[in-house]
């Protein structure tokens, strides 16, 4: 069963792969950073999150290192990890994407977590997000906000 | 093409969950040991709290509905809003039999998650979800009750140096309020709501 399925996603991932970048995507050296998209923050006293996937289409392993964005004070890469049925979240450090393989940032998982908000983050408005590479540098994507309820992009 | 990505990527999700369901909850339920389905051994948790409008409340002012319960904090920013989405829409895809069903949020935080906070943040994500919070006594008294596990995390970049982790399965109560079973995390909403449907 678990074979089954690990082989049904990596046939999808790779289909995925070769799929053209899409219109929002954005490229810098060999990585490609696909739907990057925020949740809107309930009020400013909490942290929000944002979620993307980056593909590395080169042959040599990459890391992302830091996250900033304009919106909030601090961000992070966080993980979220589950022992005995018990999730909790924490910084993930440097994020290997290895040549081509891809990383997921998704609900559940990896996740930006943006904190001390100098602003809230709004529905229906962007937010710029940096993220620094070991070896591709600095890029800067613009990431849609969806509403606080939002569990993947629209 | 953007629509083909999203849809195979939506796929990989679900996969995923699955996969997260088969490999980490499948054999270990929210105390360690037991199923995520129907377990053997039943019980009936209680809890003494206070609900979002500032109302006491304990398991029996719910009594005659399915409560579908949920640990957590509000300061979460991915689990929790993930979870209290998935559940608004299960209330919504049960359209006229989810007046028999009743989602409880209880915050696992109750230093930062105070009645107002708890009524900020559960309205955002639909009205029938009542936030729950108490004493930290009151707390650890429903986790206990629960069989559900929380801890204070020190985490430096965190909002007042703390995080929070938590059991973050959803624990359905019957009518009665004996204890059904749990869905684990990232179960579909679709899924839920059958199980629900089967049972109302």
């Amino acid at each position: 069963m678990l074979r089954l399925l690990s082989q049904a996603l990596l046939s999808i991932v790779f289909i995925l792969s070769a799929l053209p970048v899409s219109a929002d995507s954005t490229r810098v050296g060999d990585l490609v950073i696909d739907s990057p998209w925020a949740r809107a923050s309930i009020g400013m006293s909490r942290p929000a999150a944002a979620y993307m996937t980056i593909r590395n289409e080169g042959t040599v392993s990459d890391a992302l290192l830091a996250v900033s964005t304009p919106l909030s004070g601090m961000a992070e890469v966080h993980a979220t990890s589950t022992k005995n049925g018990v999730m909790s979240m924490g910084p993930a450090g440097p994020v290997e994407i290895q040549g081509g393989g891809n990383v997921l940032l998704a609900p559940g998982g990896l996740h930006i977590m943006m904190m001390k908000l100098k602003k809230a983050l709004i529905k229906g408005k962007t937010v710029e997000i940096t993220l620094a590479f070991k070896r591709s540098g600095k890029v800067t994507v613009t990431a849609p906000i969806y509403g606080p309820g939002a569990t993947r992009p629209e | 093409m953007r629509a083909v990505r999203i849809t195979l990527w939506g796929g990989v999700g679900v996969a995923l969950a699955g996969f997260l369901w088969l490999s980490l909850w499948h054999d270990r339920g929210p105390s360690g040991g037991s199923s995520s389905q129907d377990v053997a051994t039943s019980f009936r948790p209680t809890f003494n709290l206070t609900d979002h409008r500032s109302n006491a409340v304990t398991v029996q002012s719910y009594q005659g509905k399915w409560l579908l319960v949920f640990f957590g904090f509000t300061n979460c920013p991915d689990i929790c809003p993930t979870t209290l989405a998935e559940l608004a829409r299960v209330m919504e895809r049960l359209g006229p039999d989810a007046g028999l069903v009743k989602p409880l949020f209880v915050s696992i935080d109750p230093e930062r998650d105070r009645v107002e906070t708890m009524a900020e943040y559960v309205s955002v994500f639909h009205p029938t979800i009542v936030g729950l919070t108490g004493t930290e006594a009151q707390i650890a008294e429903a986790a206990r009750s629960f069989k559900a596990y929380y801890e204070k995390q020190p985490q430096e970049s965190a909002p007042n140096g703390y995080t929070m982790g938590h059991t973050s399965a959803v624990y359905l109560i019957s009518p009665e309020g004996v204890f059904v079973r749990t869905y684990g995390y990232g179960t579909p909403p679709g899924e839920i709501t059958k199980d629900l449907q089967n049972r109302l």
